[in-house]
């Protein structure tokens, strides 16, 4: 993907024609999302998804949340096919119905109401091509873990026909600003069925999700300063992890959990420091300089820690040992880099770079050094990878608001999340499920 | 003239100050002492919220009053920390007022414009309410009763993507406490 083959102007005028065209054929199928499709060579694998049997009179419409879930993964491309009839996961369909509109796979299921209440979703995965059955599964769950069921689906679907595994029922945190109001709030993947975990008339900024996925790590300002808590999210029981003078900010979670890396200002200039995640010590220094030291991001080794410093004059990345020692710097390209994101597989480094007063969204490959900007938009901050370091979301701002997308890492496929309005921002994505 | 100015209109605001509760300030409450737990789980998920999400609402219990009080406030050139002479009256005047009551504290709010990440400009408004700390500590008022504190950008003085908005939000603001 990085190999050199970086964009070439010569397809910019093939790229808005093909924005145009999915715009047009595509828009009206969508209303819950949109995708901007860009850029060429993308191999997609062309699906069909039939209406699940008895949705209709279900809360949620599993067949087009899974569609739209793997249509934003960028790996997916929806295929209609009509004339099919009604199918279910126990129909043996009339595959060539849809091999004749080129679908190479097909989702069919159906959507029961149960006598207590609960709904029994199943499902069936068939390769077209060689007609055969991929299997299916099924699910009772309560009305409001429908979506949560339809997320599972499209896991199923993903992994089985990409090879990898699906981030599709996990979930992301994000924070809404409206008038004077602030709130933190737990989301699906997409964005939707999302459920308030704190509310604020001062600013929250920067959640980070333990590696458990049961807590958040975020400032908070509700004390006229900025202070660092732990959110048990089930329980909704927070403690104050770090409150000491001066300003508390940017917790990160140690890959084993054990560990929150936080900037502190209490001994003067904001620098690193490691604190432990239970409490009941005292922060211990990462290292010591004159310059700002900010936004620490571990590693996925553990190892090592990512963070921003303008120790050369400007604020670029940086990694670290725990020891704070064998400090390198990691950008060179531009006089302001921050946020730095890694990918899980310790691969690829999303960060913020500013392009000539825009801040936008660049993917650097670590091993080559090779980096590029991914997004369209100019006002990008607080990139977070998906759990299976396929997607990112991002914030942003369209229309004069700020709102997240997700992107693939070529910039190839984007998708704005929806689920709420006014101002979105922060997210951040939480694990995988356990 | 200008000098009997501010020693006036600071000696407003201390004496406001002086009582129990600031008028323009909000008493800081310590969040650990009453811990806002929405829900009590004991182990069962069954007990858990919908979504497995128990919300926790601080609206009702944290009444903002903002004041802006030119007085309090100093302003900077983009991408500076440093305090320009106009303002170094004013920092002389909260100086001497601050060592005359030594049990008087003030914080130092920093603020920066809108552009960029939060994180970096929280730490860019640091380096602004520290650089006004240390102005005032090199007038004699003792560190033990001064902090400062970032707001980044989250709490812009003036909305708008403009030069003349991004100047009155590029700003540090004393505070007593």
């Amino acid at each position: 993907m990085f190999s050199g083959n970086f964009f070439d102007m010569r397809f910019s005028f093939w790229l808005k024609f093909l924005w145009l065209w999915v715009a047009l054929t595509c828009a009206p199928a969508y209303a819950q999302f949109r995708v901007e499709v860009s850029g060429v060579g993308l191999t997609q694998v062309p699906i069909s998804f039939v209406p699940f049997k008895g949705q209709d009179a279900s809360p949620q419409k599993i067949s087009q949340i899974v569609q739209a879930d793997l249509e934003r993964s960028g790996q997916f491309r929806a295929v209609a096919a009509a004339g099919a009839g009604t199918l279910d996961e126990l129909t043996l369909p009339n595959l060539s119905i849809f091999r004749q509109v080129g679908a190479d796979a097909l989702v069919s299921g159906s959507v029961n109401k149960l006598a207590d209440g609960r709904f029994d979703v199943r499902f069936r995965l068939w390769d077209v091509v060689k007609g055969q059955d991929m299997g299916g599964q099924s699910f009772a769950v309560a009305s409001a873990e429908l979506r949560l069921a339809a997320h599972r689906i499209s896991d199923y679907v993903y992994e089985k026909l990409t090879g990898d595994k699906g981030a599709f029922s996990t979930r992301i945190a994000y924070v809404t600003k409206a008038a004077q109001r602030y709130q933190l709030w737990v989301a699906d993947a997409d964005g939707e069925n999302a459920s308030p975990a704190l509310a604020s008339v001062e600013p929250i900024i920067s959640p980070a999700w333990s590696p458990d996925g049961n807590q958040l790590a975020y400032v908070s300002f509700e004390s006229r300063k900025p202070v660092v808590y732990v959110h048990d999210v089930s329980s909704g029981k927070r403690r104050l992890i770090a409150n000491f003078k001066g300003s508390n900010s940017a917790p990160a979670w140690s890959p084993d959990g054990k560990t929150i890396a936080v900037t502190l200002s209490l001994s003067g200039g904001s620098q690193l420091f490691l604190l432990n995640a239970n409490g009941g010590s005292a922060p211990r220094r990462l290292m010591q300089s004159g310059s700002i030291d900010t936004e620490p991001v571990f590693a996925p080794d553990g190892q090592h820690i990512y963070f921003v410093s303008d120790r050369g004059g400007s604020p670029q990345i940086y990694r670290t040992s725990l020891l704070g020692q064998n400090v390198e710097r990691i950008t060179f390209t531009g006089t302001y880099n921050i946020s730095p994101a890694p990918s899980p597989d310790g691969r690829w480094l999303a960060y913020i770079s500013r392009v000539g007063g825009a801040f936008k969204l660049h993917v650097l490959e670590l091993q080559s050094g090779q980096s590029r900007a991914i997004s369209n938009t100019s006002a990008d901050e607080s990139p977070s990878f998906a759990p299976n370091g396929k997607l990112l979301v991002f914030a942003t701002q369209q229309q004069g608001k700020e709102a997240l997308m997700t992107t693939t890492l070529d910039g190839g496929v984007k998708a704005s999340l929806s689920g709420q309005s006014g101002d979105i921002r922060e997210p951040h994505w939480g694990p995988f499920a356990r | 003239m200008k000098r009997l100015f501010w020693v006036v209109a600071l000696c407003a605001t201390l004496t406001a100050c002086g009582t129990s509760v600031p008028l323009t300030d909000v008493p800081v409450s310590d969040a650990t002492a009453k811990p806002v737990a929405a829900g009590s789980a004991p182990g069962a998920t069954a007990s858990a919220p919908p979504g497995g999400v128990a919300p926790v609402d601080l609206t009702t219990q944290n009444p903002q009053a903002s004041v802006a009080a030119e007085t309090r406030l100093v302003y900077f050139d983009y991408d500076s920390f440093v305090i320009k002479p106009e303002f170094q009256s004013l920092i002389a005047e909260h100086a001497r007022l601050i060592k005359s009551q030594a049990g008087r504290k003030a914080v130092i709010e920093g603020h920066t414009d809108e552009r960029g990440g939060r994180e970096y400009n929280l730490a860019l408004g640091q380096k602004r309410a520290e650089a006004v700390v240390s102005a005032l500590t090199v007038l004699g008022v003792s560190g033990a009763q001064l902090e400062a504190v970032s707001f980044g950008k989250e709490k812009p003085a003036a909305q708008g993507a403009d030069e003349a908005a991004f100047a009155k939000n590029r700003r540090a603001e004393i505070r007593y406490r």
